[in-house]
């Protein structure tokens, strides 16, 4: 070995063979041979060298015996099964979003993750429209959405439609204070006609597009009716006395049938897609399937199924889009939980306690104050529960996809 | 502040948190101001760590950074928190368009550690936040009106709260990459650094 002080010209006695010696100059008179290692910056990635750096100190105390080159296939694996993933955690309330000028044009439902299940649902309504004298009654159901697009919601005295597609408001039409408040609204699957019911038991028919009234139901009831649904041709009213009464809209003797059941008032209705089955969910905490098919010569028709498992009224009534007979009822405030049921066996499938109040109701768009938005994903059913707070006038609007 | 350097300075995994959750807190406040996600006249000045720092007076955008903090320091102290990014996303978007990196090195071995003052962390975190103000000369200009969120890193076995959710790691593709100084409380190393999309400006 050469002396490493001789300088890099010297000449020296040694043979040829060791000709490299020379040419590398040295410039410091060291006995350390220092390797230099110059690092790229560019070529760094320094998210997994962070990782790398700070793993491996955990790494190092705890494995006494096992190569460096086991310890890399080790940690190799373990990222290829990400079994040493860190979590990566957000919070669910996001922060708040600078106020523009300009509305926004696009529909939150496309804001979509790129993870498959779980959707992001933003924390701040899209849409915020005021809603002055919305009845402050949790048993009533006063909006709904159309299928042309249409929004419906009761306000005190006057119904208004409010056009999805332009923005537009319009008043449908205003009662007077002996027959309103306006108690219920429901569109059917045309969505031309809408049924509303008023305090004064009344039901009526309306025709959005000649904005006139079609018909008016009376003698269903003996008081007030909260609910509403269509099975095309065939009108259900729930009242607050408990009792359903299948309309027939078409003829002037026009109760067809009648379901009684329900001890208190019907706050919820739901036909399935198929018209075979209609569930009821009263404020006697019971949901009840009654079936179609099953209309006898009786003026009474038995119901199919008496569910009772909620603890509280059960307004919130909603039918798989893909599962004929799976539906999914919400219970208020005592109950905070949705369960899924097998309409054909009656059977509770499941049950979710979503720790906090009530679900508005099937429709998406839900006219209280101050909500927050919890998402559940269970069998891949979107639902989307509104949790109420009481809030005088300024009422958030979401717009989401329907469950219905 | 100068209480401490009397008597023995030692920083507890508590202390060590607080002072590295109020970092984020200000560093936070720092970028939405610099960056232009909210307006100017939303901030206020305030002193802190020898300099003037900007802190937003928007209650919703306080609360959520206030109740943030509380989060990450109870995850601090019980060492599982790995980084906090601060994701700047463009509003009509979502694309993610800056990326705040701080990690954290914790030593968990923890007894009497650090002759380290409060005085010379103060003036590790004073340098940093020279950085992020400086750091508008460089990064490019957000035209477009802009959110920001805030993702934790953490280890597996964190408890986490209802309010915080699993979450993709908003990620900027080919970004390029500036890393700020570190400061270090003996316990807790923090690490800053910022991605930012290629500005394809430059790039013509």
């Amino acid at each position: 070995m050469d002396d490493a002080r001789e300088t890099s010209s010297s000449v020296s006695l040694h043979n040829t063979k060791t000709p490299l010696h020379k040419t590398i100059p040295r410039r410091k008179p060291s006995m350390e041979n220092l390797d230099r290692f110059i690092p790229n910056r560019s070529a760094m990635d320094f998210d997994y060298a962070d990782y790398v750096l700070t793993t491996a100190r955990k790494g190092n105390k705890i494995k006494g015996e096992g190569s460096p080159r086991k310890e890399a296939y080790r940690k190799g694996l373990a990222e290829l099964f990400n079994m040493n993933r860190p979590r990566i955690l957000a919070c669910k309330n996001k922060p708040p979003v600078f106020k523009t000028l300009f509305p926004e044009p696009t529909s939150s439902v496309n804001q979509g993750a790129l993870v498959k299940p779980q959707r992001y649902i933003p924390q701040t309504s899209e849409r915020t429209l005021d809603a002055p004298d919305i009845g402050d009654n949790y048993y009533l159901n006063l909006l709904d959405w159309g299928s042309n697009n249409v929004f419906a919601i009761g306000l005190g005295n006057t119904l208004y439609l409010w056009d999805a597609s332009d923005s537009s408001t319009t008043e449908l039409f205003t009662i007077d204070d002996e027959n309103g408040p306006i108690t219920s609204l429901r569109w059917a699957s045309d969505g031309r006609n809408l049924a509303v019911g008023l305090n004064n038991l009344e039901v009526q028919i309306w025709d959005v597009v000649s904005n006139r009234r079609m018909r008016t139901l009376r003698g269903g009831h003996s008081s007030r009716v909260g609910s509403l649904d269509w099975n095309e041709h065939i009108l259900s009213t729930g009242g607050m006395d408990g009792v359903i009464t299948n309309n027939d809209a078409r003829i002037s003797n026009h109760i067809v049938e009648k379901y009684e059941g329900h001890q208190l008032e019907v706050c919820g209705l739901n036909w399935s897609s198929s018209g075979q089955q209609l569930a009821s969910g009263g404020n006697d905490n019971l949901l009840h399937i009654w079936d179609h098919s099953m209309a006898t010569s009786n003026s009474r028709t038995q119901w199919l199924h008496r569910l009772d498992d909620h603890t509280a009224a059960v307004k919130a009534l909603a039918w798989c889009p893909f599962h004929s007979s799976v539906l999914a009822s919400g219970g208020g405030v005592g109950d905070h939980h949705i369960t899924f049921w097998n309409t054909h066996t009656g059977a509770c499938l499941n049950s979710v306690d979503t720790g906090s109040q009530s679900p508005n109701g099937c429709t998406v768009a839900s006219a209280t104050g101050d909500e927050t938005l919890r998402f559940w994903n269970v069998f891949g059913i979107p639902e989307v529960v509104a949790n109420p707070a009481p809030k005088t006038n300024l009422e958030p609007f979401a717009s989401f996809s329907r469950i219905r | 502040m100068g209480s401490k350097t009397t008597t023995k300075d030692i920083i507890t995994l508590r202390g060590s948190a607080a002072i590295v959750s109020e970092f984020f807190g200000y560093a936070a406040n720092s970028i939405l101001y610099n960056r232009g996600v909210y307006p100017e006249e939303s901030f206020v000045k305030v002193k802190k760590y020898g300099l003037s720092m900007l802190l937003t007076q928007d209650e919703t955008v306080k609360s959520f950074i206030t109740n943030l903090n509380a989060q990450l320091s109870e995850w601090l102290e019980s060492g599982k928190l790995q980084r906090i990014v601060l994701v700047i996303m463009s509003k009509a978007t979502s694309e993610v368009l800056e990326r705040w990196n701080f990690s954290i090195e914790t030593d968990k071995e923890v007894v009497e550690k650090g002759e380290k003052s409060d005085k010379e962390i103060m003036r590790e975190i004073q340098a940093i936040m020279k950085q992020i103000i400086s750091s508008i000369t460089y990064l490019p200009c957000l035209e477009e009106p802009c959110v920001f969120d805030v993702l934790a890193y953490t280890d597996n076995d964190v408890e986490v709260p209802f309010t915080w959710v699993e979450s993709d790691p908003k990620l900027i593709e080919n970004p390029q990459m500036v890393k700020l100084h570190s400061f270090d409380t003996k316990i807790h190393k923090v690490n800053t650094m910022v991605s930012y999309k290629n500005d394809e400006w430059n790039e013509e």
